[in-house]
């Protein structure tokens, strides 16, 4: 019987994948470099994001300030530093709490089928019909007061339902091969199964799909920033920074660029790491 | 249908819900600290807050639907009116956005899949999958920063704005900005779907038979593959109508355009939480509705759909 599996897995094993390439790596290190950087902030060298210098106002990059100063005099690049924890946190928080409701019923339920999987999808599916994002912004705008932890939460949930569709399509396309068959057929139980048959198989779109998703929800936490429904400043976020700088928009340019440039980047290296992900484990049947 | 009906019901009793999760009595939060006895007997009778939850739903859902979303405490104007007056310019702006974004995405698409990885392609692919990760939050700033401050073209605003039919030529260059914004985050997603899914018609049977009969190109791309092509393209367009609406909400907000998404967000400042709850309930539905008839547009340009 083990050898009919080993040959089973053979026969399934894809052809060499196409190489992740240089600029992935690159992608990966500047991702690293950000996290390590939103969790390190108050450890390293920094100026305080909070102190304001009214001495030195709207000062321009320079070796002092390395990209200046805003309308108040506080350092412009430490509160890009800064400014990184509010949106990683955002987009890293809501993904962990999307994935870890939607993914456990995305992956039971494509395994299980039956009228478990009928009720629950059809729930997703009108869940999925609401539009997430006004849904955020009005359950923010009446929960009052905003805070951090209830941002992530609200987008979290929001995102469920999607996460939800993109793990039991790809969990479906796997449970039907025949390694899981052989399993079953060999006795082994569901928990078994699904941990390590399934999970390692859907693993990669998952990991592909998460990276897009924290993107996404980055993306909407500025959003939710320029509405004024993120984090109150003094604070910095990527996003409040760029919205306070439309104000000065005229004098002082930098103050909108840099954390523009930052979250951009951010966002470029995350879509394309997810992407090459993607393509590197040649998953077509997934669409976002 | 059925699918559509429950959606909508679920919709509205979510927007009805909204009002509950306010911290305290609802009435005094809604009326401000200026609450007078008097309003908040009103609002109280308005909302059916003293009667049980279900019943407070069904009065506040037979009111909607005869038009009555209340009156707001905050500007003393109805609801539905207030709704009535900015939606025209949300859908003006989604109409400008989407004629844009469909007319630069589906020839540079065409030209793309003629040579996939040509120079052309790589390109277009480079740039397009840079800007699927600028938001447009940011495209919007860096426009009012590069063209407006630079060039030195006025800003206008909410007192400002002209509508279509009273001023044609100012209504549509106060739309010019927030429309070209919205096109951009429409075009990266129509152009990335169609040309992948152009590619993969063009490699069909039928357009190798189209080509040995020696029509032209040009021919080819129009009646023989776009058809077959346009599919996702239509999908992906019915799912990008939602995150439109709310980047749209933020454009609008940035340049001071009175549509829904301005007024929303003056709501939310103001603490005028009818308004909002009566815009979160009419954008869903519309959302909703629009999704409705993308799967109804795609049912007909692919028959096989609906079969299956």
């Amino acid at each position: 019987m083990s050898e009919l599996l080993e040959e089973a897995s053979l026969v399934e094993r894809p052809e060499k994948n196409k190489p992740l390439g240089i600029l992935f790596w690159i992608c990966v290190g500047w991702v690293a470099l950000n996290v390590i950087g939103a969790i390190f902030a108050n450890v390293l060298p920094l100026q305080n994001p909070l102190f304001e210098d009214f001495s030195a106002v709207n000062v321009g990059p320079g070796l002092h300030h390395l990209f200046g100063t805003d309308d108040l005099g506080r350092d412009i690049f430490a509160r890009v530093v800064y400014g990184s924890r509010v949106s990683i946190a955002v987009g890293v928080g809501a993904m962990l709490i999307g994935f870890g409701i939607g993914a456990p019923l995305g992956m039971l339920a494509a395994y299980r089928r039956g009228r478990f999987d009928m009720v629950l999808t059809t729930v997703m599916y009108v869940l999925l019909a609401f539009p997430a994002i006004i849904a955020t912004i009005a359950v923010l705008s009446f929960w009052a007061p905003r805070a951090l932890a209830k941002i992530i939460l609200v987008i979290g949930l929001a995102s469920v339902p999607l996460v939800y569709r993109v793990i039991r399509t790809a969990t479906m396309s796997i449970a039907t091969k025949d390694y899981i068959i052989a399993a079953k057929v060999q006795g082994a139980t569901d928990r078994r199964i699904l941990v390590k048959e399934l999970l390692p198989n859907i693993a990669p779109i998952g990991v592909s799909f998460l990276l897009i998703g924290i993107a996404t929800v980055i993306t909407l936490e500025g959003a939710l920033a320029f509405l004024g429904l993120s984090v109150n400043p003094p604070t910095p976020s990527w996003g409040n920074m760029i919205n306070e700088a439309r104000t000065v928009l005229a004098e002082n340019p930098w103050l909108v660029i840099f954390p523009s440039l930052a979250l951009c980047l951010f966002l470029l290296c995350l879509n394309f790491i997810g992407d090459r992900l993607r393509s590197h484990f040649d998953v077509t049947e997934v669409k976002l | 249908m059925v699918m559509l009906l429950g959606i909508i019901f679920v919709i509205s009793v979510g927007s009805f819900y909204l009002i509950h999760l306010l911290p305290g009595d609802p009435a005094v939060v809604i009326l401000g600290t200026g609450a007078t006895p008097q309003n908040k007997l009103i609002l109280y009778k308005q909302l059916g807050l003293n009667k049980p939850i279900y019943e407070q739903y069904f009065t506040w859902i037979s009111n909607v639907l005869h038009g009555n979303m209340g009156t707001s405490f905050i500007s003393q104007s109805s609801v539905a009116g207030t709704i009535r007056a900015a939606l025209p310019i949300d859908l003006e702006l989604m109409f400008l956005s989407q004629i844009l974004a469909f007319a630069t995405a589906i020839p540079l698409a065409m030209r793309s899949a003629r040579k996939p990885d040509g120079p052309v392609d790589r390109i277009l692919g480079a740039s397009s999958f840079t800007l699927l990760s600028v938001p447009p939050f940011i495209i919007i700033v860096l426009m009012v920063l590069f063209i407006s401050i630079k060039l030195g073209i006025p800003h206008t605003g909410p007192s400002s704005y002209v509508t279509f039919s009273s001023d044609w030529i100012v209504n549509l260059e106060s739309l010019a900005l927030p429309a070209i914004t919205l096109a951009v985050g429409s075009f990266v997603v129509y152009y990335r779907v169609l040309r992948s899914d152009l590619i993969a018609t063009l490699q069909e049977e039928f357009i190798t038979m189209a080509r040995s009969k020696g029509i032209s190109q040009r021919r080819i791309m129009w009646r023989h593959a776009f058809r077959p092509s346009s599919v996702a393209l239509l999908g992906s367009a019915g799912v990008n109508i939602g995150g439109l609406l709310a980047g749209g909400f933020v454009v609008q907000y940035l340049l001071a355009i009175p549509g829904l998404g301005y007024t929303l967000i003056t709501a939310i400042n103001m603490s005028d939480y009818l308004l909002v709850q009566g815009i979160v309930l009419v954008v869903s539905v519309g959302v909703v509705l629009i999704n409705f008839i993308f799967d109804f547009i795609i049912n007909i340009v692919d028959p096989r759909i609906s079969r299956e």
